[in-house]
């Protein structure tokens, strides 16, 4: 028997299990302190983890590496998640029957917006040509936008940051912007939340409601078809203009 | 339970093969996603179970991108070079995205119900 603190620590430390019991601890938390805080968007979970998850590998000096092997369970979800998304895409079908003509315009016109005005405005403020190449696919979903970066030349891993930072901005302003610029039809919000900050920005529309959730889970998916195939065909001339 | 999990994640994996047999320009988790749907209309409802694995996945979406997003600490060196073209760039970019992608869906909509009788 002996009482060994540093030897716990170590124990915790190299367990395969602790960035997972980290990521759901901290992310739980966060949680709280959103809903605690009225929900205000401010408080993004996402954004708040990151941040405290950072900090604690920071000060214990744990490599980011380390992090992910063990958290890898949570970011391997993501594809079963964008699956899950068929079901309230399907509890919208009646309505999607009726407006598909407007839903898929909206998502080709929405995704150019986003494509063309991240590489221009990035490269008039100077932005390397890889920043501008990893920014390219930000508003679409990690698996795709990744994929989309690796093949147009971008840096995968910084994309996924950048999705990231997307879709939180997505979250914290999309309401207020939507707002001010009048744009009430709940069906319309969701799609506009969808496209532009992908599955960050739909988790807000799901708190705003339910078709808007249904909207953005629909617009995660169209946005991500459309930019998988308008990226590479525009990203040439975007880059040189 | 265990069956709608499988279910999700044998969808992923049929869409992950049919991106590659036909060289599709889609993600695999996208393609599952129109597997699952197409069954679903086949079907004609949602099976209770899959309802309530598919919300309590959906309603913790945000923690999924927490691992990745934690990677920020290893692009600090490229992050801090460009913060400034990059914080713009997203912000003015996610906003104009959402302003136009709003307009666009509420004009079109509208105009669509009008149409009709």
């Amino acid at each position: 028997m002996s009482f060994d603190p540093r030897a716990a620590w170590e124990a915790i430390a190299g367990s395969p299990m602790f960035g997972l019991a980290l990521t759901l601890l901290v992310y739980q938390g966060a949680v709280w302190l959103f809903e605690r805080c009225g929900r205000r968007p401010a408080i993004n979970p996402v954004l708040v983890t990151m941040l405290v998850i950072i900090a604690i590998l920071s000060l214990s000096g744990i490599a980011y590496q380390t992090y992910f092997d063990s958290a890898k369970m949570v970011h391997l979800l993501l594809g079963p998640a964008t699956v899950a998304l068929a079901v309230p895409l399907y509890r919208q079908l009646p309505s999607l029957i009726r407006s598909w003509p407007a839903v898929l315009a909206t998502a080709v016109a929405g995704s150019a917006v986003a494509l063309i005005s991240v590489v221009v405005s990035a490269r008039l403020l100077g932005a390397s040509s890889l920043v501008q190449l990893s920014l390219a696919p930000k508003s679409v979903t990690t698996p795709i936008a990744m994929g989309v970066s690796e093949r147009i030349g971008g840096l995968p891993s910084l994309t996924a940051v950048l999705v990231v930072l997307t879709g939180v901005a997505g979250a914290i302003f999309g309401s207020w912007i939507l707002t001010l610029v009048r744009v009430r039809s709940p069906a319309a919000r969701g799609l506009a939340f969808g496209i532009s900050a992908h599955a960050i920005g739909t988790t807000r529309a799901f708190q705003e409601g339910e078709t808007q959730g249904a909207y953005a889970g629909l617009a995660i998916g169209l946005a991500g078809i459309v930019t998988a195939i308008l990226t590479p065909l525009l990203i040439g001339w975007l880059t040189q203009i | 339970m265990l069956g709608s999990i499988t279910v999700l994640v044998i969808c992923q994996l049929a869409g992950e093969a049919i991106v590659r047999l036909f060289g599709l320009p889609l993600p695999g988790p996208v393609a599952g996603m129109v597997i699952l749907f197409l069954g679903l209309v086949i079907r004609g409802r949602v099976p209770k179970s899959l309802d309530r694995v598919t919300r309590g996945i959906l309603g913790n979406l945000g923690l999924l991108f927490v691992p990745a997003s934690v990677g920020v600490m290893v692009q600090t060196d490229i992050l801090a070079a460009e913060a400034v073209p990059i914080t713009v760039a997203v912000l003015v970019s996610t906003l104009l995205t959402m302003v136009v992608s709003g307009l666009t869906m509420q004009l079109l909509d509208r105009k669509a119900r009008k149409d009709q009788p």
